[in-house]
């Protein structure tokens, strides 16, 4: 019984902080290596449909967005509820696209440039319409890497 | 005496107590900022532009493996009405032919399978039955492995080194040609 009192009374002191610093660190750098800043402001709603046959897309620096759907609510009154396309961070058209491209492919060294991918993050309602027209002019402004995006399909099971 | 102790005071380290707090400010700012995108999609490439049209009827019927989609996003497969989900099937057993019907194809090298939609087609039915297609490969290149090279054992055809990736896709090539795509359902 004594022996116990005994280790009681010299119970250990609190646990140190002095490495919570350190671990705080170790957090806070995997997060700024993972955080990539959203440089486009979405302004058409997109949500994307499901698919299961899926790529993953490697390099984000080869890679180049677009995105289709319908305006944001607070940009109809603008611009109306048909599916516009967004081009970095404002509205375009489609013949807007070569010069955009054009914009990215510059920015990379040559090796790199028959690497690009052309993401299309399209909505899920849109019609084929403007997303025909859109890959008609990638065809012809010679893009020819193509992602559709799209999320992994929950399996039903 | 006095003055000199507080100027001992003044030279001692900086109190590190604090760098906790500037730490767990900075981690909740890059934890609010992060979006750990998880980019996928489907990946294709695009046949370059040019301005003659190609020229279906030089193609063996059999060989055609045709799917219409149109402004309702209903599907007509070698024309007859077909749903999505009985796609994959179909096309794989169109493309190896495996009992050897003289209405589908010849062998896997000359299977075409050709994919119009309308400019009313829903993206979503569209992209849902490119998925199935592009599935209907996918599952041919992965029995593939698992019969003429089981020293990959179970591994899926994209886990595989890329020369023998090239020799499988040589035996079962994947043609998929998009037409322009008609213009009924216009919105």
């Amino acid at each position: 019984m004594s022996k116990f009192q005994k280790k009681r009374g010299k119970a250990s002191p609190a646990i140190s902080t002095a490495s919570l610093p350190d671990i705080i660190f170790m957090l806070l750098f995997f997060f700024m290596v993972v955080t990539v800043m959203r440089n486009a402001e979405l302004k058409v709603n997109v949500v994307t449909p499901s698919a299961s046959e899926l790529t993953k897309l490697e390099e984000k620096s080869l890679v180049n967005y677009l995105y289709i759907g319908k305006p944001m609510p607070k940009w109809q009154n603008t611009y109306g509820t048909t599916p516009r396309l967004q081009l970095g961070d404002k509205f375009a058209t489609v013949a807007d696209i070569p010069l955009f491209l054009e914009k990215h492919k510059v920015k990379l060294p040559e090796n790199k440039r028959g690497r690009i991918t052309s993401s299309l993050r399209v909505d899920g309602e849109v019609t084929m319409g403007i997303v025909q027209d859109i890959k008609t002019q990638l065809r012809k402004s010679d893009q020819l890497r193509v992602n559709y995006s799209a999320k992994k399909e929950v399996e039903a099971q | 005496m006095a003055k000199k102790s507080s100027k001992d005071r003044l030279s001692n380290e900086v109190n590190a107590g604090s760098m906790a707090d500037i730490a767990f400010l900075l981690l909740i700012f890059f934890l609010v900022t992060t979006t750990i995108a998880e980019d996928k999609g489907i990946l294709v490439k695009l046949p370059p532009w040019s301005e003659e049209e190609v020229d279906p009827t030089k193609l063996k019927t059999r060989n055609v493996f045709s799917v219409l989609v149109n402004a309702d996003n209903q599907l007509l497969v070698r024309d007859e009405p077909a749903t999505i989900d009985e796609l994959r099937e179909r096309a794989k057993e169109f493309i190896m032919n495996p009992s050897r019907r003289d209405d589908l194809a010849e062998k896997p090298t000359k299977a075409i399978i050709s994919l119009k939609n309308d400019r009313g087609t829903e993206y979503k039915t569209y992209l849902k039955v490119y998925n199935e297609l592009l599935g209907a490969y996918n599952e041919l290149w992965n029995e593939e492995v698992a019969a003429n090279y089981s020293q990959y054992g179970d591994k899926f055809h994209d886990e595989i080194p890329f020369a023998v990736r090239k020799e499988i896709r040589g035996k079962i090539p994947m043609v998929l040609s998009e037409a322009e795509p008609t213009t009924y359902g216009e919105e």
